[in-house]
């Protein structure tokens, strides 16, 4: 009879603290080092959505328990980040990495163990080829600077020079689809020049490019490089006469503040913009900077979202487990700060009818006219 | 357009070589590979960055303000980290170690500090328009730097030849043992030169900063591997052989990058110290100046 009220018990009890019992998901950013802003604005991003997300938790009630790990950029500690989240944490997904390059790295680990892992700044080409755990949220580059260019061309431009980070794989991915639009756009490329993105001179490459005298010069790379490159064109004489635009590393309000009026001018494609006149936009954006003082950046924004589909996920899924949830993430519909988003049988955001060209005018993006 | 090249490879040398010349005297003088030498130079430059922005102090207040606060911070963590070592056998292969460490742990405690963001010194410090002489263009930062290592490299060598604190310099650095029989304080000389080497950073860090715009925790970081080169292009301990060492690396950098492939540019420095160590490991303009002078 004991035996049978403490059987009854039990049972009673299992599920209530498979209830409490919070869901682990890891993310791994980069946390420290040069790049870090990005990894800090990710981070941001994620724990604002997990606040409103846990209000009402998944899997009927139970809380997400976010782990973020630091990467600093490094392939060899993202991974031992991914095998730390999964072995010891025991994540049912994962967020991020941060990097490109990274998730070249983590992405074979993780998709063979069968843990979802989402990139929401990943915008390298081939991210998704690694495996069928693998998705992004991040539009990548190609669907992006197409528009940009098309932009550029309707002010005019014919001839270009493109300039990019040759140590970075982000950089270069996003040179490859900058240089393959402006050929399918017909436009005429006089130089291509490289550098490294902890570079500080890029005077050589700039004092080349002048002499050719292009209509625009395509920058790829991070932003802080970016903010270099055009300061010092500023400095040795680049007038209003060239046009400069970059890829999706130079989206960020960082280019204004550290490049300021040398940076006026600059287009860029992007998929989200802090301006952006939709509701959920504008009480995201006055949620963001009620709670970390400043505002969002589109790394946060992406994060913000991906933390609420990821989240969705779960609880669609009606399970931890790593094939159901990756089945359920697939299935995604969902609309965010973003704007609409499904996966694509390919595991990448479908649409790219939220971009927005943005150019910069004293030190500040608006929307191009 | 040469010219311009030449033009970029000399202001980009001088900053080569104002990175480089604290770096050569603390290894001439004390005999130890101090990495934390790059955080030095952050910290210089984070310095002038409050006193600029928050103190509202201009350019002439603080670059003195910010070397100077560098030199401090350089006689604190140089004895903390380094005392110990000094006179072990293997003091420079241990200090290597320790500093490593120790540079590695302040970035990381710097950035998580004042964050990894790249700021900038406000944009109205110095007149940001440029000098235009037939076509060149050179800015007002790039001469300050061109100026203050002229007159840093000037003033270090008549520091060494002409006082008698450059005599004690000298002395420690031929023979520390010695030094300290003939009745040199060798521990007031070391803090001294860990001072000195400091300032420099310190100074090189506002002026560098001045001009790239690039201000951050491990802005030093990437110095250093230049700073590498240079000091033992130019031999180590060598003031001079820092100073040509520096504008010869900006020159062949900056030709690499605009005749050669701009993917070179680093491959080439990095050869070149490879090639200077193997042929003449002393570096090419001989023995130590700090030792000689």
């Amino acid at each position: 009879m004991i035996r049978k009220i403490l059987t009854a018990t039990l049972l009673v009890a299992m599920p209530v603290m498979a209830l409490a019992q919070p869901v682990p998901l890891g993310a791994i950013e980069v946390m420290s080092g040069p790049n870090a802003a990005y990894g800090t604005a990710i981070k941001a991003g994620l724990e604002l959505a997990l606040d409103e997300v846990n209000t009402k938790g998944v899997l009927g009630g139970r809380k997400i328990e976010l782990i973020v790990e630091d990467s600093a950029a490094n392939k060899d500690q993202a991974i031992n980040a991914a095998r730390k989240l999964i072995g010891r944490d025991k994540v049912v997904a994962i967020i991020g990495p941060t990097l490109s390059n990274e998730m070249f790295a983590v992405g074979p680990v993780t998709n063979e163990r069968k843990v979802p892992t989402l990139g929401t700044s990943t915008t390298a080409s081939g991210i998704t080829d690694i495996g069928p755990f693998i998705f992004r949220t991040s539009l990548p580059e190609s669907d992006v600077v197409p528009v940009t260019i098309k932009a550029a061309q309707a002010k005019g431009v014919k001839t270009v020079a493109l300039m990019y980070a040759n140590d970075d794989a982000f950089s270069k991915s996003g040179f490859d689809v900058m240089k393959a639009a402006a050929e399918k756009a017909g436009l005429n490329i006089l130089a291509i020049e490289s550098f490294g993105s902890k570079d500080a001179d890029f005077s050589a490459q700039l004092t080349k490019i002048k002499a050719l005298k292009p209509d625009a010069v395509g920058i790829s790379a991070l932003v802080e490089p970016v903010a270099g490159v055009l300061l010092q064109a500023k400095q040795l004489g680049f007038g209003k006469q060239t046009l400069f635009f970059g890829g999706n590393g130079s989206n960020s309000p960082k280019l204004g503040e550290i490049a300021g009026a040398a940076a006026d001018g600059m287009m860029v494609g992007s998929p989200w913009f802090v301006g952006k006149t939709a509701d959920n936009n504008a009480a995201f954006v006055s949620a963001f900077n009620a709670r970390f003082g400043k505002m969002p950046d589109q790394f946060a924004a992406q994060a913000y979202d991906a933390m609420k589909i990821m989240a969705g996920a779960i609880d669609r899924a009606g399970s931890t487990e790593g094939e159901k949830i990756a089945a359920s993430l697939s299935k995604t519909d969902f609309t965010g700060v973003m704007g609409p988003f499904q996966f694509t049988e390919h595991r990448d955001p479908a649409t790219a009818a939220g971009v927005v060209v943005l150019v910069m005018q004293s030190g500040k993006f608006t929307i191009a006219p | 357009m040469l010219a311009q090249q030449l033009v970029n490879g000399v202001l980009l040398g001088a900053t080569y070589s104002l990175f480089a010349l604290g770096f050569t005297l603390m290894f001439g003088v004390l005999r130890v590979i101090n990495l934390t030498y790059g955080f030095y130079f952050s910290a210089g430059a984070f310095v002038a960055l409050w006193l600029t922005k928050q103190m509202g102090l201009g350019i002439w207040l603080a670059l003195p303000l910010g070397a100077v606060a560098a030199g401090v911070v350089a006689v604190a963590i140089d004895w903390l980290l380094l005392t110990r070592l000094r006179w072990r056998p293997t003091a420079e292969l241990d200090s290597l170690m320790v500093t490593l460490g120790g540079v590695l742990a302040l970035y990381s405690v710097m950035t998580a500090w004042l964050g990894p963001d790249i700021r900038r010194l406000p944009p109205g410090l110095i007149s940001a328009d440029a000098l235009v002489w037939g076509g060149l263009r050179v800015t007002m930062a790039q001469l300050l730097i061109l100026g203050a290592t002229i007159v840093l490299v000037s003033a270090l060598l008549a520091l060494m030849r002409f006082t008698r604190l450059g005599l004690a310099i000298r002395a420690m650095a031929e023979k520390p043992d010695a030094a300290g029989l003939m009745g040199i304080n060798t521990a007031r000389t070391s803090a001294l030169v860990s001072f000195l080497s400091g300032c420099l950073a310190g100074a090189g860090g506002v002026l560098i900063g001045l001009n790239f715009n690039a201000i951050q925790p491990y802005m030093g970081e990437s110095m250093m591997l230049r700073g590498f080169v240079v000091i033992i292009v130019g031999g180590l301990g060598d003031i001079r052989g820092a100073l040509i060492a520096g504008l010869a690396l900006g020159v062949i950098e900056v030709l690499t990058a605009g005749y050669v492939a701009s993917g070179l540019k680093e491959a080439v420095s990095f050869a070149i110290l490879v090639a200077v160590l193997w042929t003449r490991p002393q570096g090419l303009f001989g023995r130590a100046v700090v030792r000689r002078a």
